[in-house]
């Protein structure tokens, strides 16, 4: 065992030894302040913590990097900050989907134009949660009980990504649902479990402990495909037993939500670049990996125009559903 | 009796020269931490967290728990010294803890409130020990028309027990639901009164406006009233804290009932704030010396503290067994337990026995190392008390201002920290009570989530406050505390009344 990660240690190394040339061009001179666009604690703090934990124990920068949490207004605050922040190179915003958003369905002081994108690392996948003895086994079976119009679905915050998925899912199931907004995905799911709830739309990592301790269980994830397959969660089943929704006739084919990294605006392309490479080195490593797999998420790096391509696509998804239910701030 | 020998299994884990090392190292990390400006247990428990991914996770929760023990009691520590109350949930010990101190006695009033802490903290432990599973399905009978009737209740022992006037103990609270409104609504999504300042689209922090309306706003007020006699000559006396434990039993009424409603609202998901308002608000209507109370008594010191410390160890249970924290500490915890592989969760007791029952564990034994160490820390903390006013005015103006600013690295939260410093001095001035304002900043915001999500689920009908037992009870008994007063003073004319009673009672506004 210990084997193995010398090996993979000094393996690593060497790979990193042959990348450094290429960020010669810039190198942080004093501290990186990683602002988390989340609580302590929430997903977006695990992962900015677990980037600084990887390159911490690899030494990939001599400057120390400390986490800073502004999570406030739904993470507004770290966005806002970020702007403010303009052409300074040490300040890296994590976040999610909301950077571009929030700005379309509430009146925020920022835009994502206003940041500099680094890179999407993690996308975090959806799932229709309902409680354990619930009578309904699949998808269909769910929207034909929800044809009653009494089910409440719960979720993380207002016209964000949980309620832009309930709204397709009753435009798509032609069902109507009740959606309360909660303050986090993890306040839902208890509330699911003692059945003031019908219904969420919980990320895999915010309800696994629930799924494990059979008070609710999940139908079906939104993706294109099943998911990786994995340990076993429950005693018989894993991520990967779970069927999508269009197989289950909920014609959703792929909503996920995507973990991002920004820089402030108006910082040089050389900067920049530093920091798609840093990112990148961190993917690469196991404990990368290891964060992956225990949040349940997908691996990913979108950078550069592939980062751009999704943000327009995404944008124009949830531009129309929120144009559709009148939200878009004037 | 299972639940005895897993604690028996669980104290084989924690009763080890490691671990107890371990949590001593904590507790006076934690105690550090409570007592330094600006940082709290919750930064404590991140700045830690790191060091912890290589432990053991049964090791690295009994460190964190542990100084979140000292933390809470070093927290304890400013509000009774400085009038700087720490967290939220220690706002109601600064009522008599601080008076008590200035009047000469910091080593009884810290040794009071740190013996009826340990208390509140045993009687917690003592429950999650012998009633976890049942705990747990309490909490999971709670949806947001219970939560809204928890808070309702909280605010309405505090409004029906307050000494000033009901009208200004309103007026209080409205301004501290306004200023909970500020930032981003959960139910809409949309900004609220933020009034163009960008950055305000965060809220208020707690923190913030605690340091101004206690800290800056006494500072203001003693400026005033007593710029030359401030030294406060208390002697030193260990036996002195000794004498302060001892009369606690005597209390033992006090005692209990605060523990009780700490429990109930550490279970519930009501949370120590709102359980230390409560029990105070309580104690000052039932205790026979209630309208003392402000001025340094000893079950005003008592009873929030009890409750405080009731409701944070209770409170631990929801989060391993549901995975709601109850508190910042008890999320970032949370996160630690999500990065060492385990997931709260009803299963933890079935898959993780010896984390679990390590932890409870190390709850009791925890507790006796913080009480120890910080009793032995008490006469250094009550000389402070002798520096001179000059001296300390210029430190408690720093601390606030450094607290602020760490709060989220921010000169906006400094400013308003200074203008809720002017607040609390004109509340002070005009005899408006600062308790019910910083209640309803506090849960002011998560009350009107509560109610609005009720509405949302009831489709605007108010019979959801009356549609089960448990919510109508909450609810019966927290309009019949808002009542109270009304019909107390309906009642006055039929009794002698004395014409002193209106201005002491003014001079006990809190």
């Amino acid at each position: 065992m210990r084997g193995t990660s010398v090996f993979l240690l000094s393996a690593s190394v060497a790979v990193f030894a042959a990348s450094a040339p290429a960020c010669a061009a810039w190198q942080p001179q004093k501290p990186i302040e990683f602002v988390a666009t989340a609580g302590p604690g929430g997903g977006t703090d695990n992962m900015a913590r677990a980037v600084q934990n990887i390159i911490t124990k690899y030494k990939l920068t001599d400057q120390p990097v400390v986490v800073v949490n502004k999570g406030g207004g739904s993470g507004a605050e770290g966005y806002v900050y970020g702007k403010a922040s303009a052409g300074d190179p040490y300040k890296v915003i994590f976040g999610t989907s909301n950077a571009w958003q929030q700005p379309l369905v509430s009146k925020v002081a920022f835009n994502y134009t206003d940041l500099t994108p680094i890179a999407a690392m993690a996308q975090d996948e959806f799932l229709l949660w309902v409680k354990q003895d619930a009578p309904y086994k699949t998808a269909g079976d769910y929207l034909k009980a929800a044809a009653s119009g009494e089910f409440k679905m719960g979720g993380a915050q207002s016209k964000d990504t949980d309620e832009v998925l309930t709204r397709m899912i009753e435009k798509t199931g032609n069902v109507k649902l009740t959606y309360i907004p909660f303050k986090s995905g993890a306040e839902a799911a208890v509330q699911l479990a003692g059945g003031h709830l019908d219904s969420h739309v919980n990320n895999p990592s915010e309800s696994l402990g629930q799924w494990r301790g059979s008070t609710q269980r999940p139908l079906c994830v939104f993706s294109p495909k099943r998911l990786p397959a994995g340990p076993k969660i429950t005693a018989t089943e894993g991520w990967s037993d779970i069927p999508t929704c269009t197989e289950q006739g909920l014609d959703i084919k792929q909503y996920e939500q995507p973990r991002t990294v920004w820089l402030p605006g108006k910082v040089t392309p050389e900067q920049a670049a530093y920091y798609v490479d840093l990112m990148k080195k961190v993917q690469a490593t196991p404990e990368w990996k290891d964060y992956i797999e225990k949040s349940s998420q997908i691996d990913t790096f979108l950078t550069g125009a592939d980062f751009d391509k999704f943000i327009k696509e995404d944008l124009e998804r949830v531009r129309q559903v929120a144009s559709e239910q009148g939200w878009l701030v004037k | 009796m299972d639940n005895v020998s897993e604690l028996l299994h669980g104290f084989t884990i924690a009763v080890t020269v490691p671990h107890l090392a371990l949590m001593a190292v904590g507790v006076l990390l934690g105690i550090l931490v409570g007592v330094l400006p600006g940082l709290g247990a919750p930064n404590g428990v991140s700045l830690l967290l790191p060091l912890t991914f290589g432990m053991q996770p049964v090791s690295a929760i009994i460190l964190l728990s542990s100084m979140y023990w000292g933390a809470l009691f070093g927290g304890s520590v400013t509000s009774i010294l400085f009038n700087i109350p720490g967290e939220p949930s220690s706002v109601a010990t600064t009522f008599d803890g601080y008076p008590m101190a200035r009047d000469g006695r910091p080593t009884t009033a810290l040794a009071t409130a740190f013996g009826s802490a340990a208390f509140g903290a045993l009687v917690g432990v003592i429950l999650i020990t012998f009633l976890a599973s049942w705990v747990a399905q309490v909490a999971l009978a709670f949806g947001p028309a219970e939560y809204f009737a928890v808070y309702f209740l909280a605010f309405a022992s505090f409004v029906g027990m307050g000494g000033a006037a009901p009208i200004k103990t309103v007026v209080a609270l409205a301004i501290g639901f306004a200023i909970a409104a500020i930032g981003i609504d959960t139910v809409s999504g949309s900004v609220r009164l933020t009034m163009g300042v960008d950055e305000l689209v965060k809220g208020v922090n707690f923190v913030v406006a605690v340091m101004g309306l206690f800290g800056i706003g006494e500072l203001l007020v003693a400026v005033e009233e007593e710029f030359h006699a401030r030294a406060v000559s208390s002697k030193i006396e260990w036996r002195e804290v000794f004498r302060a434990i001892g009369r606690l039993p005597r209390h033992g009424v006090a005692l209990l009932r605060s523990a009780a409603i700490g429990c109930w609202m550490g279970i519930t998901p009501g949370g120590p704030t709102a359980a230390s308002f409560m029990s105070y608000g309580i104690a000052r209507r039932f205790s026979r010396r209630g309208r003392y109370f402000g001025t340094g008594e000893v079950e005003g010191i008592i009873s929030p503290e009890t409750a405080d410390h009731a409701a944070g160890t209770s409170a631990l249970l929801p989060m391993l067994a549901l995975g709601i924290p109850g508190s910042a500490t008890a999320a970032v915890m949370m996160g630690g337990l999500m990065i060492w592989g385990l997931n709260p969760g009803p299963m933890l007791f079935v898959d993780q026995k010896d984390f679990v029952w390590g932890l409870i564990a190390s709850m009791y034994v925890g507790n006796i190392v913080a009480v120890v160490l910080v009793l032995l820390t008490v006469p250094v903390f009550a000389a402070l008390m002798r520096i001179p006013f000059v001296v300390i005015a210029p430190l408690i103006v720093i601390i606030c201002v450094v607290g602020a600013y760490s709060v989220s690295n921010s000169y906006l939260d400094v400013v308003m920290m200074l203008g809720f410093g002017v607040v609390g001095y004109l509340f002070k001035k005009l005899f408006y009570p600062l308790a019910p304002l910083v209640l309803a900043i506090v849960i002011g915001d998560k009350a009107e989530d509560a109610f609005r999500q009720s509405m949302l689920m009831s489709k605007g009908s108010l019979s959801i406050f009356f549609a089960n037992r448990l919510v109508t009870c909450l609810v019966v008994s927290g309009i019949a505390l808002l009542l109270l007063p009304l019909v107390l003073q309906l009642a006055r004319p039929f009794r002698k009344s004395t014409a002193g009673e209106t201005s002491a009672q003014e001079k006990v506004i809190i």
